[in-house]
């Protein structure tokens, strides 16, 4: 997923930047895939998607990190905004915020390994939700970047099965994102 | 969604979806819908027949269907509405929908769906048209419960017109066409999550107008907008207020007069030389209803090396520093914007710097002097360009005109010179060959008694040949003016430019005799041969006021059209006729 779009513009040279939008949309069917067609249809980048209901059961509350420079985040959010069932949006990347993501991981844990994998769960502030006689499912949160180090502090054999919720953002302080 | 309008009394008597449907196109004011029968939409025909309000054109093809309505909108600010079936109903409007999308034309398309129950069970005649339209269309919904069709159709009307307009698909399930509710139409729809802008930022408008006053070397280029917001006469108080040159996109064309001495003629990949020419060298450059695409500037980056100072104004913010960075961006209704425009720079006209205006002009005249659309008046062989340029003698410049996609489209944009908005009908986005006999049918229907002629090519025309039938039984008296030259002319252009002159599977083989042709399908058809013929032959055929007349006319093989900016080039790198 990483072509270059189209929207590009060849002459200004800006970075490809990580940005974290925030949508609010009618919880409608086929809002969802309205959103996914745009980033496909014009070659955007979505490195993650979460959505759910919100308080409100009539509206969406979608999160999609994606990257690129200023000019397709600038046609991204413009395009975003053109789709009917999407009622407000934010950049939260513009501003201070907090994203957090949930993993759950399955890894071996058996003879010596068993009080090794427990300690580790333990530095990483991860829960042990579930036990067999030769495993733990781990449940962990925290920004992508805390994610990837867990796994990578793993030995890779170790690893059974990972499942990544991808991100979820707010702003920080008072700013809110509502109808 | 909040619906208001009258609300509905307990005793109301409860209708079926079918009449639902018939009844809120009454309400809307609809005359003609465009359309084909079948299966899953048989209780809406039913309802049609039950009454004369709103006028069913029975297409050949549900292409034809689509083309037609959108052509009936452009050529008459309505809305444009096309009824067809589920499955190969929906698949064979969907060109007509695309074209209609690319070029922001207002439609409702209604398709039939199998009943609620078979849906996603591969049912006979079913497709997923919510799925397969989405990248199409402006919107589109699935009626599932028949208490939603009325205030669905009516949400289709509002997003179709408003804003930037484009097409918009009501899928209606068998079921819901038989399901019965009170009948209630809404007067209005408002959503929450649509809210198309209207006035242009003051404080914008005001900068716009003191950059337009200290320009050296202005420019003003129009596009669709202008003939979609009804501003052409706007935009030509903006340029004789100002007086400055004009360039109109080949969405434009009749936004602003074509034989006024301040209309530079059309710009981009065939443009004129003069406006290609300013485009690339003014220092302020007004946009009015335009989008930059790549068939009007050419390489953006070859573009941006000119340092210019770029005023935009658009209602679409998606359109606005898409493919040029803009200084001045103006979101907005385009009216709404140029009567404030206006407002602030009519009492200022006077600070235009009148004397770097002249020194622009006489550069401009210079390039004029070009002649870039000379081509040969004294061939043995009927040159295309001539029979536009008689077509405009002939209808005093006054007709209707569609086109194909082709070569014959680009001479019809430069030779015939639009007086007035919603004249020129043509694919211009999407580029589809075919809509030429659709469009004349959309735009005939749109206004009786207009001369409506379709400039085409043999290749275009034999894509939706069909509808000659239709023609007939609707009595719809078009001018067919075929500049037959036996090749998919740009294809074959391209492949004598780009491709070594290898025309590989652009020769029209096997073409039908089409005066016999048109004669079947009970019309009028004369083949002309020679360019002594053309004018009396174009007089001839416009005099038969009831007739539909098709015009084979036999043109030269290898005309190209000129200037040309080949794709990825600078709108200043064009060819000409003479350097070849």
């Amino acid at each position: 997923m990483n072509a270059p779009s189209p929207y590009t513009l060849p002459f200004v040279e800006t970075k490809a930047m990580r940005h974290i939008i925030s949508i609010l949309l009618e919880n409608e069917s086929g809002a969802l895939s309205r959103v996914a067609g745009l980033f496909s249809a014009r070659g955007y980048n979505i490195e993650s998607l979460t959505v759910a209901p919100t308080e409100d059961p009539s509206l969406s509350r979608m999160t999609i990190v994606t990257t690129g420079s200023d000019d397709v985040i600038e046609q991204i959010t413009k395009q975003l905004n053109k789709l009917i069932e999407v009622v407000k949006l934010v950049d939260l990347s513009e501003a201070a915020h907090i994203e957090r993501e949930l993993m759950l991981i399955k890894v071996r844990a058996a003879g010596k390994d068993r009080e090794e994998m427990k300690r580790m769960a333990d530095i990483f502030r991860g829960r042990i939700i579930d036990v067999t006689e030769s495993t733990y499912t781990i449940e962990l949160t925290g920004d992508g970047t805390k994610l990837d180090a867990f796994i990578e502090a793993l030995d890779k054999t170790a690893i059974l099965e990972t499942v990544r919720t991808g991100a979820s953002g707010i702003a920080r302080g008072e700013r809110v994102l509502r109808v | 969604m909040k619906i208001t309008g009258t609300e509905i009394s307990g005793d109301a008597v409860e209708v079926s979806g079918a009449e639902i449907v018939v009844k809120c196109l009454q309400a809307e004011g609809v005359e003609y819908i465009f359309g084909y029968p079948g299966g899953a939409v048989l209780f809406i025909y039913d309802e049609l027949f039950k009454q004369d309000k709103v006028r069913h054109v029975l297409v050949r093809h549900e292409q034809a269907a689509a083309h037609a309505a959108d052509a009936y909108s452009r050529a008459s600010q309505k809305v444009g509405v096309c009824l067809v079936t589920s499955g190969p109903g929906v698949t064979n409007a969907v060109t007509g929908i695309a074209t209609a999308y690319m070029d922001s034309i207002p439609m409702v398309i209604l398709s039939g769906q199998v009943p609620t129950h078979a849906i996603g069970q591969d049912a006979f005649q079913e497709v997923d048209a919510v799925g397969i339209t989405r990248p199409c269309v402006k919107h589109n919904f699935l009626v599932k419960d028949v208490r939603e069709l009325a205030a669905t159709i009516k949400k289709a009307f509002v997003i179709a017109s408003t804003g930037r307009p484009g097409p918009v698909l009501v899928d209606i399930p068998k079921d819901v066409t038989v399901a019965k509710t009170p009948f209630h139409y809404p007067d209005s729809a408002a959503m929450r999550s649509y809210n198309p802008v209207t006035k242009g930022h003051p404080g914008q408008i005001k900068k716009a107008a003191q950059l337009i006053l200290e320009a050296k070397r202005p420019m003003i280029y129009s596009g669709g907008g202008v003939i979609l917001s009804d501003s052409a006469p706007l935009l030509a108080r903006l340029v004789k207020t100002l007086g400055f040159p004009v360039t109109n996109t080949l969405m434009g064309l009749g936004g602003y007069p074509g034989d006024d001495r301040q209309f530079l003629g059309m710009l981009g990949m065939h443009g004129t030389y003069e406006a290609n020419m300013a485009m690339q060298h003014c220092d302020v450059l007004v946009a009015v209803g335009a989008r930059f695409d790549d068939r009007v500037i050419g390489n953006p980056g070859h573009f941006g090396q000119v340092p210019r100072k770029i005023i935009h104004i658009d209602v679409d913010p998606s359109s606005i520093s898409k493919r040029v960075k803009v200084d001045v961006p103006i979101v907005g209704h385009v009216p709404d914007v140029l009567e404030e425009l206006l407002r602030q720079l009519e009492p200022q006209a006077a600070k235009v710097d009148q004397k770097a205006l002249a020194a622009w002009w006489a550069q401009i005249e210079l390039w004029r002097g070009r002649d870039c659309l000379r081509y040969d008046r004294a061939s043995a062989i009927i040159k295309p360009q001539l029979v536009v340029e008689k077509l405009y003698e002939v209808t005093k410049g006054d007709a209707f005109i569609t086109s194909d996609v082709g070569q014959h489209q680009m001479w019809a944009a430069q030779f015939y010179k639009f007086a007035k908005p919603r004249r020129w009908i043509n694919s211009g986005g999407l580029g589809t060959m075919g809509v030429g006999l659709p469009y004349a049918m959309g735009a005939q229907l749109a206004n009786p008694g207009a001369t409506v002629a379709c400039v085409t090519g043999e290749a275009s025309f034999t894509m939706c040949i069909q509808e000659l039938s239709t023609c007939k039984q609707y009595r719809l008296p078009l001018k067919i003016v075929l500049l037959n030259n036996r090749y998919m002319g740009m294809v074959r252009q391209w492949q004598q430019f780009f491709h070594g002159n290898r025309y590989s599977e652009s020769y029209m083989d096997a073409l039908p005799d089409f005066v016999k042709l048109a004669e079947s399908f009970g019309h009028v058809g004369m083949r002309i041969e020679k360019p002594g013929d053309v004018e009396g032959a174009l007089k001839e055929a416009f005099a038969r006021k009831n007739d539909l007349v098709f015009m084979d006319f036999l043109t030269d093989q290898t005309e190209n059209v000129y200037p040309m900016v080949p794709g990825g080039k600078g709108l200043s790198e064009m060819i000409l006729s003479e350097e070849l």
